[in-house]
Parts: structure tokens; sequence; C-alpha cells
């Protein structure tokens, strides 16, 4: 008998951390499940949700506004940071996008010099600027580690992001901002977990990433990584009239 | 002194006049240039211009359904039997505004209408009413725009209430009940203005929808949160704070009732102050518009025309081009509807979903600046429900962004062989007309500027006029 493949996939503040399309990065994680006969379920998890975070396979937590990345601090910092350090360092994949990647560093340095704690999950703060930095981006990552993988999104962030020592940059700018505009770097990864600035959604014009999440989810739960090829041709189209909208900015 | 203001202003009506002429025998539809450059030679003529018109001027304003309900109030005054004058073209600024009204004097500068009708963007509003001092200002909802935060969507709220001192006194101001941002604006208000509120009673409909982040709300008087008893779709139902007592105002205008006929219309039935339920039928499909139709014969009758002239006003609308326009093409027909928001897509779709699944399906992405350049509000829209409830037929995505939508389209659960992608707009007119009955229709949502490049396609074939003309 076949063993049953299960993922558990967690959206956490689904209801207050999901500025431009973020969900549908959770739908492509479900979907690119289901359609490889993997079972997925998703489960949101918010501010008087008590979960306990290590039941997941994937976490998943995507940007805010100001007003609602204030509402989850006081929980966030208390109640689920411990849990989501655990997990992270446990090598649980872990995707955060925009807000929620700030989140994730040291501090967040705002236009008058005060630092706001982050989570201090990952090696990088972050510096308010004065310019939004917008616009479509192309970038390039080695994270899966078979070449070069080209990465398309849309940013749309004041905050400038500087990365630590502790920490790998998952990509590099060919057109676009990046981080902070500056070194040409774009996002985060420490372990299994990923910081980026990408919106668009991202996973759904970047299958490989989506698939990357999902067999680092089945190696720490199973043991093997390995998962069956999808037809990606219209993610692909996608891909390509992305990057070809940045290559015009 | 006087004799200098007059030459001015004659220069200045003469200069847009004349930019009015140029353009128009160019072909360019690009109308706010005339109202531009007779602003910009004398600062006060639009004021001089409209303070001409019998009855005032009547401003319409809010996120969604400006252009319809300026519509369906144009063919009420007019089935009313009063001379209107309207910025149908939707140019809605205050060059465009002011076009307007230089299109319509003679050339001494007169102007003969009784009412304006104008169609405000919302930030334009302090603006156009500190210079034509209304008689009315129906504001239809506050909806967010795909890329606004909640803090700009607070300012367009506050632009809107700095406009409300210029209203004149004894006017009135049309508000949503069921919108509790819109419902803001009617509490402190100047003692001069009286305040009319629309709304649906609960039988007529209910969502069961979840709250989109973009919509949780948070009470616009207090800042605490708001509870609902009843939603009608989005933010829109029947609320109250929990903290201050902020809660929805009975409306004085009620639609008690609606049938709906899918893409072909509805029959309403409404009931005002002193009034008897009475039905109103409209070619103007889905809920959305019913909201239209209902702020349009809340103004009109609180600016005093009768039950008859609503009804018969009401019947003529027909929608205007991009607003579920139905244009006729050989055999078939297509039906064109702007999409622009998360709200106003969802909204549509519903509409599209309740018909019996026998219409084709087009929808046309853009990411210029006009349609905002990120495209991840489609992932905020319901498209799961066109896999849901539609047959087999091809569902065709167009624009630069075709894929983005296939895509999109592809992870709500639509089976992959019916996503056909053609950027191409015109081809995909064409190949999803291909698979579309006799005698059937197609149903094309576009963004803002695959719109215009529609109606450019429709009109090369002669199908629709440019629209200065229409």
């Amino acid at each position: 008998m076949r063993l049953q493949l299960t993922l558990e996939i967690c959206h956490l503040y689904p209801d207050l951390m999901n500025l431009y399309g973020d969900r549908g990065n959770v739908i492509a994680l479900w979907r690119r499940c289901i359609w490889r006969g993997i079972e997925a379920r998703v489960t949101g998890v918010s501010l008087s949700s008590s979960s306990d975070l290590s039941q997941f396979d994937i976490l998943f937590l995507g940007g805010g506004q100001d007003r609602e990345q204030k509402a989850i601090c006081y929980d966030f910092a208390r109640v689920k940071a411990p849990q989501i350090r655990k997990a992270v360092e446990d090598g649980t994949p872990f995707l955060a996008i925009c807000g929620g990647y700030q989140l994730l560093g040291e501090y967040y340095q705002t236009g008058s010099g005060e630092k706001l704690p982050g989570l201090g999950i990952m090696d990088l703060y972050t510096v308010a600027g004065r310019k939004r930095l917008i616009g479509n981006v192309v970038a390039q990552s080695d994270l899966a580690g078979s070449g070069p993988a080209r990465l398309v999104g849309f940013e749309n962030h004041s905050g400038k992001t500087y990365l630590g020592r502790g920490v790998k940059p998952l990509a590099r700018v060919l057109s676009g901002y990046g981080n902070n505009g500056e070194d040409g770097l774009e996002g985060a990864v420490y372990k299994n977990a990923v910081g980026t600035y990408l919106h668009g959604a991202l996973l759904p014009k970047n299958p490989w990433l989506a698939d990357w999440l999902i067999s680092q989810a089945l190696k720490r739960k199973y043991g093997r990584a390995e998962i069956a090829p999808l037809d990606d041709t219209l993610e692909l189209m996608a891909q390509e009239s992305a990057a070809r909208r940045a290559a015009k900015r | 002194m006087r004799l200098v203001n007059w030459l001015r202003f004659l220069v200045a009506l003469w200069l847009g006049k004349l930019a009015g002429f140029a353009s128009r025998t160019l072909g360019r539809g690009g109308s706010s240039l005339p109202g531009k450059l007779c602003l910009l030679v004398d600062s006060g003529s639009l004021k001089r211009l409209s303070g001409q018109l019998k009855h005032g001027s009547v401003l319409v304003t809010g996120t969604n359904g400006k252009t319809t309900t300026s519509r369906v109030m144009e063919d009420i005054f007019r089935a009313a039997g009063r001379y209107v004058i309207h910025n149908r073209s939707g140019a809605n600024l205050l060059g465009g505004v002011t076009s307007t009204f230089v299109d319509a004097a003679s050339l001494f500068g007169r102007v003969e209408a009784d009412i304006g009708l104008l169609e405000t963007d919302e930030a334009s509003i302090p603006r156009v009413a500190q210079e034509v001092n209304p008689a009315a200002l129906v504001v239809t909802n506050f909806f967010r725009d795909q890329l606004d935060r909640f803090g700009e969507l607070a300012h367009t709220v506050e632009l809107v209430r700095s406009g409300l001192p210029s209203v004149r006194p004894g006017g009135i101001l049309v508000l949503n009940a069921d919108d509790p941002l819109a419902v803001s604006l009617g509490r402190a208000i100047p003692p001069h203005i009286n305040v009319v509120y629309f709304g649906l009673d609960p039988n007529v409909c209910s969502s069961n929808e979840e709250l989109s982040p973009s919509d949780a709300f948070v009470c616009p008087s207090c800042g605490g949160g708001l509870e609902y008893t009843h939603r009608f779709y989005s933010h829109l139902g029947i609320y109250r704070c929990l903290s201050c007592g902020f809660s929805r105002p009975q409306p004085d205008f009620r639609l008690t009732a609606m049938e709906s006929e899918g893409m072909s219309g509805s029959t309403l039935e409404v009931v005002g102050p002193e009034v008897h339920p009475f039905t109103l039928r409209t070619a103007l499909p889905g809920l959305y518009n019913a909201y239209n139709v209902l702020a349009g014969v809340a103004a009109a009758w609180s600016l005093g025309v009768c039950e008859e002239e609503i009804r018969y006003g009401v019947q003529n609308s027909v929608p205007s081009f991009g607003r579920m326009e139905r244009v006729s093409v050989g055999d078939k027909w297509l039906n064109i509807a702007l999409v622009k928001n998360p709200t106003g897509f969802n909204a549509v779709l519903e509409t599209v979903a309740s018909g019996d699944g026998s219409e084709g399906l087009m929808l046309c992405i853009n990411d210029n600046y006009a349609d905002g350049t990120d495209v991840s509000w489609l992932w905020d829209v319901n498209f799961e429900i066109l896999a849901a409830v539609r047959g087999a037929k091809p569902i065709v995505t167009s624009g630069i962004r075709a894929a983005d939508m296939a895509v999109r389209l592809k992870y709500a659960g639509v089976d992959p062989s019916r996503i056909k992608v053609e950027p191409d707009l015109e081809k995909a007119l064409d190949m999803a007309l291909s698979w579309v009955e006799t005698g059937g229709g197609l149903v094309a949502l576009p963004t803002y500027t695959a719109m215009l490049q529609l109606r450019e396609v429709l009109r090369r074939r002669g199908l629709v006029r440019h629209f200065r003309e229409d």
C-alpha cells in the first residue's frame, strides 16, 4: 500500500495580514499539493487562536498595513514568536512576504530613529526610507540548488532591509529595487525560512519556489523530497509577461 | 474693471471652445483640455457658468457607481422635462466638469440648462463644490480601490466632507445608509443641509462571504469594532458599533424587493417617505446597479421629481459603455462591464454566474498606469465562483496580463483546458465570439485601458460611436 502523504499548511493572521493578494500563495501551495495527490489542509491561525504551531508542515505570513501590523504585534511577539522560532530552527518551511518579512528581523527603525524590535528570527534589520519602492521585479535565485532560477514579482515598500551574516540572500535583482535598492539583493533565507518583498502573488508565478517549499516539507516529515512534475505552461507564461513588464520600467 | 473681467471670461470661454472644436476634429476623446484652458485664463469661469443653472447642480461621487447613478438621474430628469447638462464622457475632474459647461454655453457665455448633473471624482469634490455650490451631493459608496491603503480611504472620505460647507442652503446630501463610511459623512453636517439616506431591506439579499481584510471594518466614528447583523455585499449591510453606538440609520428610501432577470435587468420595489411602494423595471443588471438606481431615485425624488417621471426615466435608462452596456455584434450580443477593484469584480462575477451559463466570458487585464500597475488584486477576487457554476464553455483571457489572469483561473479550479490565452484584444474578441451560439451573448470584463481599446475595436467596426458623441 502506498503511503498517503499529508501536509498541514498554516496561514498566519489571514484576516489581518493579507495585502496585495497574499492569499494566492497559500492557494498555490494547496493546489500544487492536491494536483499531486498529496493531501493538504490549510488552517488560518489568528489573534484569538491558541493552535500549537508545531503541528504544521508549512507556515505562511503575508504583509499588512501599519494599523494591522500593530494589531498583531502583541500576540505575535508574546504568543506565537517562541513557537515560530522553534519551528524555523527545526527546519519547518516558512514563507514571509513584505511586512511579514520585516517582522522576522531584529528591528525596524522609524523615520525618527526609534527602533521597534522585531522577532529576531532572521539576522536582518529594516530602516524606514523616504521613497516608496514600487514596481515589477526580476531576480535570480540559487535557492533550489539546480542552477539559477528566475523569480518575478511586484514590490511596494518604503522600508529598506539590510542582511546580516546569519542569513543568505534569496536572490540577486536583475531589474527593480529588492531589499533596499542599493546592494542588489532580494529577500533572505535562514534554514528553510524564506522572506521576500515580492508579491504578485509570488508562488503561482514562480512555481519552482512553491515546489521547493513543498519538497522541503515532505523531506522533513517523510524523509523524501521528490515530487512529481506538473504542467506549468500558464505559470511560465505569466512569469514571462511579468519579466517583460519589469524590463520596461 | 467689470468689463475687463467680462472680456477675460469670454477669451477663456472661446479658447476652451476652440480647444474642444480642435480635439473633436482630430477625433480625440480627451475632454478635459477645454475646461483646463478656460480655467487657466479665468479661474472664476466655472462659477460664472454654473451659476446660471435654474435648479443648480447635482454632484455624484463615490468609489463605484458614479457613472451609472448619474446616467440614471439624467434619464429621470429628462423624463421630467428638465433640460440637463451632464459630463457624460466621464471626464470627472475639475477640468472635465468645466469642459461640460464650456461646451454647453453660448458664444456669449449663456447657459440655458435647468440642472447640471456632474459625476465628480472624490478628490475633486472640494474644488468643484466650491465653484458650483451644488443643490445636492450624492455619495454612492466608499470602497478601497486596488492599491489604496486604509489611510487613503479615510482621507478620501475627508476630502468629500470638506466639500459639504459649499452645498447651498437648503441643499441635500444623499447617502448610502448601508455603507458606514458614507454614513459617517452625515454626522455633524453643517446645519443648512438635509440628509437623505437610501438602503436595502434585509430580505432583498444577504451575503455570507467572509469580510475581506481590505474591508474588515472599524467604526468610522470611534475606531472600535463594527458588528453586522446583516450583510448585503462586501461591507454594505446593517451594522452597529459596540463601543460608541454609531449605527446604520433608518433609510428614507428603501429597496423592499428585487427580482433579478440575470443579465437583462431587474424589477425593483421602492418605498420612500410619503410614497406608496412602487415598482420599477430596469435594464441595469445586478445588485450593485439596484443600489445605483435607488441612489438616483432618492436624489431625484428629493429634488422634486414625481413617481411617474421617475418610473419612466428608470425604464428608459440603459447601461452606458463599459457598464454592462449591450452591443449587437452581428447575430450575437456583447455585454461589457469595467472592472477596477475586487469588490466591483466580485459583484459582476456574481451577476454573470447567476445566469444559465450560456454566455461566453472574456477577461481583459491590462496593467497600465490607469489600470493599476500591480495585478496582485486579482488574487482577492473570488474567481472560484466560475469553477463551480459555469459549464464547459471556454473562458478567454486577454490584455497585457492575460497570462496572470489565466493562472488565477487555473488556481481557482477552472479546468486549464477551458482557459484560452490571447493577449491581443481584437483576436481574443473574435475567438470568444466564435464560441457563442447565434442569438447568444458574450460578457467581456476589461480593466480601464482594456475597455478603451475594446471600444476602439468596436468603433472601427462601426458598432459603437466615439464616446464624445454618445
